[in-house]
């Protein structure tokens, strides 16, 4: 159907076999064949270095692609500031537009936000539209949803772009659900095809341990949300004014299903991984639930938020938020200091994408040194609490 | 009060690694699981359902194989357990994946509530949830750590990065839960062995109300092109001396990286 398999340039090597996230392949006699349980992933044609296995996709030929045109970030915005994310993906466009040739676009929604405009421009947008409604103060799925989709339905942007945060990953799924158009969640890279105006759209699979580049052939606009913390923002531009396009809406509160009750934030300090530059994590190395004491005195004197493996939550030694890994936090800070933690994969899948690694483990061969930018073997009740006086010393 | 629990079979991903010689993912005794945090979603699922009556119902997309995780919550507790299956779906990408399954939502007809696990473990896209619910026209909450039902009506409590936020929200919807929502039960032994003989519902695509030009393949707007090993350009460097000699060179990094 959809993968071909080409048995004249089948040598039985078997690569797409072990390539196989689902033993979707088998070979047989130097002919290729798909299981059951074929996903049409494409791993076993990226795997192929023989050319036997071609993937091939049924054109949606419904979209007239050429009708949309421009590159669009969705805003984040709380407290009246702009969120980081959202300077970091208006940088991204307008490194990605210089191929399109077409203006950065911010789509600003809220109630209130114009003071964001000016901070906008700086950061890369060229053109603001702006809808503004008190039922928009704060961002909530259903009336953000139906606002967004009406411009992309009227505008026919080519790309949107939102943050992989919370609220982003709540709010883009959302919009392409019902606008029928590609989603590619987390992208960490993203690059422009540009004789057929494709967003090449890459993002990390399997906790980590496979990239997986995606493209929108077919469908507009192509959507995607980028991983907070890895674009860079352009250095701000002065004196650039903005295109702005202000589009009222008519919104009814009584139309809305939910109703933000409470909103309790929590001391950003020690706990907000996703956001932290640095972050200070602990192992079962510490022996003891009160020695986590040590981390936080360090992450004190840094500045760091404070991270936990999952063997010391599930221990009950510190609650659960702290926990960084594949089932507690992903987590990319510019350094991670990794304290008595021995790094079992699924903790590495959560931080080795951090700029610098830092190890304190007094075990050689733990598999964190295999990802530590530093490290150091010793006994960490000796080294951290040196390493906090020093770095109060320094400041 | 119908509960629906979207779930996944994944493989465990914790075990996945890519083969240094060949570049590809290595497959061979990689078990297959529960989603982890569907087994949250499947928790709350029967958690709501002993409170507040009513039925608990698990459905999941997938293989032929992906039975043996209904089965599974089968002992955990579900009533009833459906299997979407079928050569026509393959190929989903969360586009299609959520259309199928808010069709099946549709056959299974009345329910008040729809819960999956925040994102699957290889995937961690996070889109399927949402999507399901725009496809059946019902609001949602994501990232729940706490839910109350209030007749037709539901308070729930999410985690965001930065703080909590309770939403009240009105019933039919959609929620995602994160670990900390429970503790999932062990099945015991006694269900484990009762969940072997208890049916479970497969349907095809004769069973469903799908087009066939937005399932499987056909209807994926995205598509994976390419699949490779992270770029490692590890270059690590062991800072070997006594304690303060060691302390002092960490300090001199960390002045580098101008943090101090």
């Amino acid at each position: 159907m959809a993968i071909v398999t080409d048995a004249s340039k089948c040598t039985g090597c078997m690569l797409c076999a072990r390539a196989c996230p689902y033993e979707g392949i088998v070979v047989e006699d130097k002919v290729p064949s798909l299981t059951e349980t074929c996903t049409y992933c494409g791993a076993c044609v990226s795997a192929c270095k023989f050319e036997a296995l071609r993937q091939e996709r049924p054109p949606k030929e419904d979209t007239d692609t050429s009708a949309y045109r421009g590159l669009w970030v969705v805003a984040e915005h709380d407290d009246n500031r702009l969120a980081h994310v959202t300077r970091e993906l208006l940088g991204e466009a307008q490194r990605l537009t210089a191929d399109l040739a077409e203006p950065v676009t911010l789509v600003l929604i809220g109630h209130g936000v114009e003071d964001l405009i000016a901070p906008a421009a700086a950061a890369g947008a060229d053109r603001v539209l702006l809808v503004q409604h008190e039922v928009l103060k704060d961002y909530r799925t259903g009336p953000y949803t139906d606002v967004l989709c009406g411009l992309v339905e009227a505008r026919k942007p080519e790309i949107v772009l939102f943050g992989a945060t919370a609220q982003g990953r709540d709010f883009a799924p959302r919009c392409a659900s019902r606008l029928v158009a590609g989603l590619t969640a987390d992208c960490t890279q993203l690059g422009i095809d540009v004789d057929r105006r494709l967003l090449v759209q890459t993002r990390p699979a399997f906790g980590g341990n496979i990239m997986a580049t995606i493209l929108t052939e077919h469908s507009r606009p192509q959507m995607a949300t980028v991983r907070p913390k890895v674009m860079r923002p352009i250095p701000p531009r002065e004196g650039v004014t903005p295109e702005i396009d202000e589009v009222v809406v008519h919104l009814d509160e009584r139309a809305v299903a939910t109703k933000i009750l409470e909103v309790a934030r929590q001391e950003r300090h020690h706990v907000n991984l996703a956001d932290a530059e640095i972050i200070v994590s602990g192992g079962r190395g510490l022996k003891k639930p009160e020695n986590f004491d040590m981390i936080f005195d360090l992450a004190d004197a840094l500045g760091a938020a404070v991270g936990a493996s999952r063997a010391t939550v599930d221990a009950g030694w510190i609650p659960a938020y702290h926990q960084v890994g594949q089932t507690g936090t992903t987590v990319q800070p510019k350094i991670y200091v990794a304290c008595g933690i021995s790094g079992a994969i699924q903790h590495l899948a959560g931080m080795q994408t951090s700029e610098v690694i830092i190890a304190i483990n007094d075990d050689a061969d733990a598999p964190i040194f295999k990802v530590a930018t530093y490290g150091i073997v010793g006994d960490l009740f000796e080294v951290i609490p040196a390493l906090t006086e020093a770095i109060r010393r320094q400041q | 009060m119908n509960i629906i629990v979207l779930m996944k079979q994944v493989p465990d991903t914790t075990e996945v690694r890519i083969d240094p010689v060949t570049n590809t993912l290595v497959r061979e005794g990689v078990p297959s699981i529960i989603n982890p945090f569907d087994e949250n979603a499947i928790e709350a699922g029967i958690e709501l359902v002993e409170q507040h009556g009513g039925k608990c119902t698990a459905l999941t997309m997938g293989p032929p194989q992906a039975e043996e995780a209904l089965r599974r919550a089968l002992a955990m507790g579900v009533d009833e357990a459906i299997l979407v299956c079928g050569r026509e779906f393959a190929g989903a990408d969360t586009w299609a994946t959520s259309y199928t399954l808010a069709q099946a939502v549709k056959k299974i007809g009345e329910y008040d509530l729809l819960i999956c696990g925040k994102q699957t473990f290889e995937g961690d896209t996070a889109q399927v949830g949402p999507g399901v619910a725009e496809q059946l026209g019902i609001p949602q909450a994501t990232y729940a750590i706490e839910v109350a039902i209030d007749g037709r009506k539901m308070q729930v409590k999410r985690v965001l990065e930065d703080r909590y936020e309770t939403l009240e929200i009105r019933l039919p919807a959609l929620i995602s839960v994160v670990k900390q929502i429970n503790e999932p039960r062990h099945p015991r032994l006694k269900n484990v062995m009762a969940a072997k003989k208890k049916p479970i519902t497969v349907w095809g695509v004769a069973d469903l109300d799908v087009k066939p030009n937005l399932i499987g393949l056909a209807g994926s707007p995205t598509g994976v092109v390419r699949i490779f090993a992270p770029e490692r350009t590890h270059k690590g460097e062991i800072l070997e001396g006594e304690t303060p000699v060691v302390v002092d060179k960490l300090v001199e990094k960390l002045r580098q990286l101008e943090v101090v």
